[in-house]
C-alpha cells in the first residue's frame, strides 16, 4: 500500500529499513524532519538516537559506533557538513563503514536554509583532508531515498568506507507516495574487524595513523584500489530520451527533475533532446557522457549552483563536444522555461561556442 | 611477591616510546593493572587520543580505535552507545582534552556517559614540542610562551576536575599524581574505582593524573618529579571532587 511521505522521513526510515540501529546528528534546518522522525522511530527498532551537542561529536560518535561494528548515520546540511569532514576523512583512513547525509542549503557560510546543490565540490572532490573518495549518491525522489538508503549501507559495508547520500532542501521537504512494503530490517554483515572486545580472539585495532611514510603510501593505493574498484561496479545514473539525443541536459536530484519536464517541452516542439542524470556522483557516470556524445552535439549542464558538477562534464568530454552551463544558486531553483529557451537556443544555433549561459540570457546579446 | 612483578596482560611486549622519566609508562601499567585485576581484558575497548599517547594503542593489549584530536569522548559515546557496548575508556592528555577537546570532555560528562576517562595532565604539548596547554602554569616557559605563560596575554590554567564538579551526570571525579610510589598506589586505586563505577553502570567517572614530561620542561626526570610537588600540587589539589560509592 501506498503512503505519502517526506524526503526527511524517507531518509530515516530507509535507514532503518536497511539496518541503520545508531544515529547521532545536531539539529540543522533543512533536515529537522529527519532527526525528529528518528528520534522516535530508531528506539521502537531497538535502536540508538543520540542528539550531539556538535557535528564535530556527531562525526566521531559515527565513527566510535561504526567502530564497534554499528549500522550508523548522521544528517546535517552545508555548514553541519563542513564541520564534519575531519571524521570523513577519518573514517575513510581508518575504513570505516558510515552513512553521512547531507539535506543541501544555500551557501557559502550561512547562507540560508533553501534548497541548493553547491555542495556538490564539497561532496565529491572528498572534502577533507587526503587521498580519498567518499561514494556520493543522489536520489532525484522519495521513493528512490528509500532504495538509495540500502545501497548507501551495503556500500559503506562491502568497501568499508563512508557514503555520502546528497539531496537537497526539496528533496528533504517534498512528499510524495512510496510503497513502502513489509519491513524486513536488513542485517548488517559480520565484521570481524569490530573493536567490540578481544574475547576469544586477537585485539582489534581501529586506526588511521601510519607514521612510516612508505606504510602511508602502502595504505593508500589499498584505498586507492578500493576506489577503482568501487568506479568499475558502482558508476549509476539514469538516462532519459537519449538514444538519438541531439542535445543532452545532464543534471542531478531536483535540478534533474526540473530539466526531465524542459527535455519533454523540448520533444514536442521537434528538438531530440535528452537527460542524463548521474544518481552516484562519485564515481561519476563519465562513460555515460561520453557515448551520448556520439551523437549529442552539445551539452546543457543544470545545477543549482554557479557550476559545480559541469566541471566533471567537461573533463569527461575532454573538449570533444561544447559543454554549456545554466544554473540558479543562493537557494532559487533553475526553471523548466529557461532550460527550455537555453535548449531552444542551442538547437536554433545561435550558441555556438562552449560558454555559459548565465544566469539566464547571455546569448541574447 | 618476587617473580610476582611481570608485565600486566592488559599491556603487549612493545616497547613504550616515551622519553625518560614521563609519567605515561606508569599511567599505562596502572591501567592495565585495573584491567586484569577486574578480568574485563575481553570485553574493553580503549580509545587513544592525540598527543603523545597517540600510540597507546600499541601498547594496550586489548581492542583499541585511534580518535581524532579531542574527540576521544565522542568516540568513545559511539562505542558505549553502539549494539557491542563494550567497557570503554579513553586516555587523553591536556592538549587533547582540556584545550580542543573541552567541548566533548564537558558534553560526555553532561550526559553521565557511562564510560572511563584516564586524564594526563603535564602542563603542556608534549608531542608537538612543548608548546602552552590551556594547564600550562602562569609563568611557565615553553615554545610558545618563552618569557612564561603571561596571565594578560593567554589568561589562566583550566582546572579540568573542578569545572566538571559542577556537572550532574558525573559519578567519579579525582586528581592523584604519580611522583612519588605511595601516590602511585593511591592512583591505581583511583583508576580502579573509575572503571568499578562504569561495570556497575554508574556514569561518567574521570581520572586526572598530574603527570610529568621532563623533555619539554629541560629538566632532569629527578628535578620534573620536584618540581610537579612544588609546582603543580598547589595549582591543582589533589583528592576527590565527586565521590562515589556502589549503591
Amino acid at each position: 500500500m501506498k503512503q505519502l511521505m517526506k524526503g526527511n522521513e524517507a531518509i530515516g526510515e530507509g535507514a532503518v529499513r536497511a539496518g541503520c540501529r545508531c544515529f547521532f546528528g545536531y539539529p540543522i534546518t533543512p533536515q529537522s524532519e529527519l532527526p525528529h522522525y528518528l528520534a522516535r522511530r530508531l528506539p521502537e527498532a531497538g535502536g540508538v538516537f543520540l542528539q550531539a551537542e556538535s557535528e564535530l561529536a556527531a562525526i566521531n560518535m559515527v565513527y566510535g559506533a561504526a567502530a564497534a561494528g554499528g549500522r550508523v548515520m548522521t544528517s546535517s546540511s552545508g555548514p553541519g557538513i563542513s564541520l564534519m569532514q575531519e571524521g570523513i576523512s577519518y573514517l575513510a583512513g581508518a575504513e570505516l563503514p558510515a552513512v553521512i547525509v547531507n539535506v543541501g542549503r544555500g551557501g557559502p557560510g550561512l547562507g540560508n536554509i533553501a534548497p541548493a546543490q553547491s555542495d556538490y565540490f564539497q561532496a565529491v572532490r572528498g572534502g577533507g583532508h587526503g587521498d580519498y573518495h567518499v561514494p556520493v549518491l543522489a536520489p532525484a525522489s522519495v521513493p528512490e531515498i528509500i532504495t538509495l538508503m540500502q545501497d548507501a549501507f551495503d556500500l559503506a559495508d562491502q568497501y568499508r568506507n563512508p557514503v555520502m547520500v546528497l539531496a537537497d532542501g526539496v528533496l528533504g521537504q517534498i512528499m510524495e507516495p512510496v510503497d513502502l512494503g513489509e519491513c524486513t530490517f536488513a542485517e548488517a554483515p559480520p565484521k570481524p574487524w569490530a573493536t567490540t572486545g578481544n574475547e576469544g580472539r586477537s585485539r582489534n585495532i581501529v586506526n588511521s595513523l601510519y607514521i612510516v611514510p612508505q606504510e602511508l603510501e602502502t595504505h593508500c593505493l589499498k584505498l586507492s584500489a578500493k576506489y577503482e574498484s568501487i568506479a568499475e561496479d558502482h558508476t549509476r545514473w539514469e538516462s532519459y530520451e537519449t538514444r538519438d539525443a541531439d542535445l543532452v541536459v545532464v543534471a542531478y536530484g531536483t535540478s534533474a527533475r526540473i530539466a526531465k519536464a524542459a527535455v519533454n517541452a523540448a520533444r514536442r516542439r521537434g528538438i531530440r533532446a535528452g537527460l542524463i542524470r548521474p544518481v552516484s556522483l562519485w564515481p561519476f557516470p563519465a562513460g555515460a557522457l561520453q557515448g551520448a556524445a556520439r551523437h549529442a552535439s552539445a551539452f546543457l549542464v543544470v545545477e543549482m549552483s554557479l557550476g559545480q558538477m559541469v566541471e566533471d562534464v567537461r573533463m569527461a568530454l575532454s573538449g570533444v563536444r561544447p559543454v554549456h552551463f545554466y544554473g540558479r544558486t543562493g537557494g532559487m531553483l533553475p526553471e523548466a522555461g529557461e532550460i527550455l529557451r537555453h535548449l531552444t537556443l542551442l538547437h536554433e544555433g545561435v550558441v555556438s561556442h562552449a560558454g555559459k549561459l548565465w544566469p539566464a540570457a547571455s546569448a541574447d546579446q | 611477591m618476587p617473580g610476582n612483578f611481570g608485565r600486566p596482560q592488559a599491556l603487549t611486549s612493545n616497547p613504550f616510546h616515551y622519553c625518560p622519566g614521563c609519567s605515561h609508562g606508569i599511567v599505562h601499567r596502572l591501567v592495565a593493572e585495573v584491567i586484569d585485576e577486574l578480568g574485563i581484558g575481553g570485553r574493553t575497548v580503549g580509545v587513544a587520543s592525540v598527543g603523545c599517547s597517540v600510540f597507546s594503542y600499541n601498547y594496550f593489549n586489548v581492542d583499541m580505535v585511534q580518535a581524532s584530536h579531542g574527540r576521544a569522548p565522542a568516540v568513545a559515546t559511539g562505542l558505549k552507545r553502539s549494539p557491542a557496548a563494550p567497557v570503554v575508556f579513553t586516555y587523553q592528555g591536556d592538549g587533547d582534552l582540556a584545550a580542543i577537546g573541552t567541548g566533548e570532555t564537558i558534553h560526555a560528562a553532561a550526559r553521565g556517559e557511562n564510560i572511563t576517562v584516564i586524564f594526563i595532565n603535564n602542563a603542556n604539548f608534549g608531542m608537538t614540542g612543548g608548546q602552552m596547554a590551556p594547564t600550562t602554569l602562569p609563568g611557565q616557559v615553553t615554545t610558545t610562551t618563552p618569557e612564561g605563560r603571561n596571565t594578560a596575554e593567554s589568561g589562566y590554567p583550566l582546572r579540568v576536575c573542578e569545572m566538571l564538579s559542577t556537572v550532574e551526570g558525573v559519578a567519579f571525579l579525582t586528581r592523584v599524581t604519580v611522583h612519588k610510589p605511595a601516590m602511585v598506589l593511591k592512583a591505581r586505586a583511583a583508576v580502579k574505582k573509575a572503571f568499578q563505577v562504569q561495570l556497575a553502570g554508574g556514569g561518567f567517572s574521570l581520572v586526572e593524573v598530574l603527570a610529568t614530561c621532563p623533555t619539554n620542561w629541560g629538566q632532569t626526570p629527578v628535578d620534573a618529579l620536584r618540581w610537579l610537588e612544588e609546582n603543580m600540587i598547589p595549582a591543582y589539589p589533589l583528592g576527590e571532587f565527586r565521590s562515589w560509592e556502589a549503591s
